[in-house]
């Protein structure tokens, strides 16, 4: 990448990180510029409340990344966003435009394109059908004109060329006339955000971008994300692994059981007690083999001996006279469960299948 | 045996009308089913309304041909209206229940005692093919080596192909173009499809009445050719044929449904001929079968046909094997 380009990266890093500056660390905090306001919005599953969120704004220019546990409601208020789910209550405008009850199409030409937990790459089609898929205002998916290829095949033309560029910088172009099935979990979850950018967002919502994906692509993943900000996107991004936030994330939000629990920058968010105890919680969740795992690496211990300090939500603030020990927000940041995220993101991915089969 | 005319026989059925409506019937499947992934079961029904658009427009009205084949069409886009509205926003299998059900409504109603003054009751309808017949530029029958072809055929085939052709023409064109690319998307995963902006809705619809038309083209030209529109033609197995032939021709390919209809009435004939044979001749004894069964066991013979076929070659003769390697995954 030449240097000029990096040095404009880290110009708008800090144009989106000073953003923030004068934000309260606050659930619902209002931003100087938001791309998308959420208010009240709600939704039942028979009488479990996924999503309850009051009020809460996405920066522009910046990316934002939510957070939270398992189960927390963080999918289904994509959902609710993007139209593929309808709220019990609630109202939300995307650019100043009300969003509430347009259909999954419209908000992807409103210009917010979400990609999915479960990766939905198109497997009979080829990479590059994948690619061309996502482009808008295609005058070749009108019926009649579909007939004429001489009305469609010179837009067709800058399409493959948009899509063979992005192709390219995904390090997918090798694999440009595969059947998408044919690619590995991680390279469909490339495919899946290229295609996504075919639309030419301006938000881009990605559902766990690093979920099953091997551990060697995870870091031009990660160039990929911060990438899109340079262009001008907006990012808001689902994700458990807490060294993938901490390291791109302009600004975080924190989801528990349907609520915004915590809102502020990387670094304040991770030691915030009620973060720490939303995930502490979510212990009750796991499955069997992710205790063991953890119990192994010493975070379940950290988890049971804050439990009976009886003080869990100052645990880590309220000691400083306490080792730097990894334990005690072992279970969200740093200490030995960092040695272990792909297992980490593999296990969310598996106990998210049955909540997103939808 | 006389295998020499048990062949010539079943070359006529290689190109005969039972093929064409077949084909037509299939090519609409095709699109539906093979591209889009929607479960019509009811494409009886379709070809059915095309039948009884020129039958009652032409005999029970007494108006004019055109006007019949205007309304078979228009009837078809009616029916998939009326059955995509309510269904294609619900997951696939709502359509395939309620396309079933219509299907034998549209029979049921069309061999009612209540609906005789305009549909004919069970004996259906006949009198309306003068028009289309007096059309035909033929004048002499048709000779083609050891084939001898009446002008009435020789009419009805050469108007069944070049709409086999124009059909088949049509899904090629659609299916290399952006609008068949979203509909194939919609068959792999309707919600990413809608996720990148694409109306899934509108195109599922779009899917269905083309289908369906081209299933109302596949029953005038069938009531043409018998010159009589009888309702129980179209009873659900007419639906299930035109699938195993879609399957037997390959599924999503363009010339799929065309073959896999040649091929299974070429075989029907043949078999059935090559049977009767064996029995005349005393190959077969009478205590297996006699000359009544050979009806039977053709399509007997048919399901291992294609039983055999899914097991070695479940994308069909034309379909490509990676597609369905991919479904293992
Ligand atoms: N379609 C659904 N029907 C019933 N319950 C659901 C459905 N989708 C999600 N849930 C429930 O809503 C809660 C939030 O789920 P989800 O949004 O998938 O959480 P996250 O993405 O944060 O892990 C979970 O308790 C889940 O079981
Ligand atoms: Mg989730």
């Amino acid at each position: 990448m030449p240097d000029d380009n990096v040095s404009s990266l880290t110009a708008k890093r800090e144009a989106a990180v000073a953003a923030f500056a004068d934000v309260p660390r606050e659930p619902g905090a209002k931003k100087p510029d938001p791309i998308l306001v959420a208010d009240d919005v709600k939704r039942n599953f028979g009488g479990l409340l996924a999503v309850d969120v009051d009020h809460v704004e996405i920066q522009r220019g910046s990316i934002t990344a939510l957070i939270g546990p398992n189960g927390a409601g963080k999918t289904t208020f994509f959902n609710l966003l993007t139209g593929f789910d309808r709220p019990n209550s609630g109202s939300w405008s995307f650019n100043g435009r009300s969003l509430h009850g347009t259909p999954p199409f419209k908000v992807a030409r409103a210009g917010m394109v979400r990609t999915f937990q479960l990766t939905k790459a198109l497997s009979k089609l080829t990479v590059i059908e994948n690619m061309r898929l996502g482009a808008t205002r295609q005058r070749g998916e009108s019926f009649w004109r579909a007939m004429l290829p001489f009305t469609w095949r010179s837009q067709e033309k800058d399409i493959t060329e948009r899509a063979e560029d992005l192709l390219a910088r995904f390090k997918l172009d090798t694999k440009r006339d595969d059947f998408a099935g044919s690619l590995s979990g991680g390279q469909r979850k490339l495919l899946e955000m290229a295609r996504a950018l075919m639309v030419e967002p301006e938000l881009v919502m990605l559902d766990e971008p690093m979920a099953g994906v091997n551990p060697a692509l995870t870091q031009s993943l990660l160039e990929h994300v911060s990438n899109l900000r340079e262009q001008g996107m907006t990012v808001l991004f689902v994700e458990h692994d807490m060294d993938m936030v901490r390291d791109i994330a302009d600004w975080v939000v924190v989801m528990g059981q349907g609520k915004i629990l915590s809102e502020g920058p990387p670094e304040t968010v991770m030691s915030d007690p009620r973060v720490i105890d939303a995930y502490l919680g979510a212990h009750h969740d796991q499955s069997l083999a992710e205790l063991e795992q953890e119990f192994e690496s010493g975070a379940l211990t950290a988890a049971a001996e804050a439990e009976l300090s009886g003080d869990v939500a100052a645990a880590p603030s309220s000691e400083p006279q306490a080792p730097p020990s990894p334990t005690e927000d072992a279970p969200i940041d740093g200490g030995p469960a960092d040695e272990k995220p792909a297992e980490e993101t593999v296990a969310a991915e598996r106990t998210g299948d049955t909540k997103d089969g939808r | 045996m006389d295998w020499g005319s048990i062949f010539e026989l079943s070359l006529r059925e290689l190109i005969g009308v039972q093929a064409i409506v077949f084909a037509l019937a299939a090519i609409g499947i095709n699109v539906q089913f093979g591209y889009t992934g929607l479960l019509n079961f009811g494409q009886a029904a379709f070809a059915a309304v095309g039948g009884y658009g020129i039958a009652v427009i032409v005999t029970t009205y007494d108006m004019s041909f055109w006007l019949g084949l205007v309304v078979g069409i228009a009837g078809a886009v009616v029916l998939a209206l009326l059955l995509g509205i309510p269904t294609l926003r619900l997951r696939a299998d709502y359509l395939a229940i309620v396309t079933i059900a219509a299907s034998e409504i549209v029979r049921l109603v069309g061999r009612s005692a209540w609906g005789r003054d305009v549909f004919g009751g069970s004996d259906g309808i006949t009198g309306f093919s003068n028009d289309f017949y007096d059309l035909n530029p033929f004048s002499e029958p048709l000779e083609l080596g050891p084939f001898e072809f009446r002008e009435r055929v020789l009419w009805v085939l050469a108007v069944g192909w070049t709409l086999v052709a124009i059909c088949t023409l049509v899904v090629f064109l659609l299916m290399r173009s952006p609008w068949g690319r979203v509909l194939k998307g919609i068959r792999e995963d309707e919600d990413a499809v809608r996720s990148l902006g694409k109306n899934v809705y509108a195109y599922k619809m779009q899917s269905l009445v083309i289908g369906g038309v081209m299933g109302a083209l596949a029953g005038m030209v069938y009531s043409l050719f018998q010159g009589a529109m009888q309702p129980d033609v179209y009873a659900t197995n007419f639906t299930f044929f035109a699938y195993a032939i879609l399957i037997l021709g390959g599924a999503a390919t363009v010339f799929g449904p065309v073959l896999g209809a040649m091929i299974v009435w070429f075989s029907f004939q043949f078999i059935d001929l090559a049977l009767r044979g064996a029995i005349g001749q005393g190959y077969i004894p009478d205590w297996l079968m006699d000359s009544n069964d050979t009806g039977a066991v053709r399509f007997m013979l048919t399901g291992v046909v294609l039983i055999l076929l899914l097991v070695f070659r479940p994308q069909g003769i034309l379909g490509d094997r990676r597609e369905i390697a991919l479904d293992a995954r």
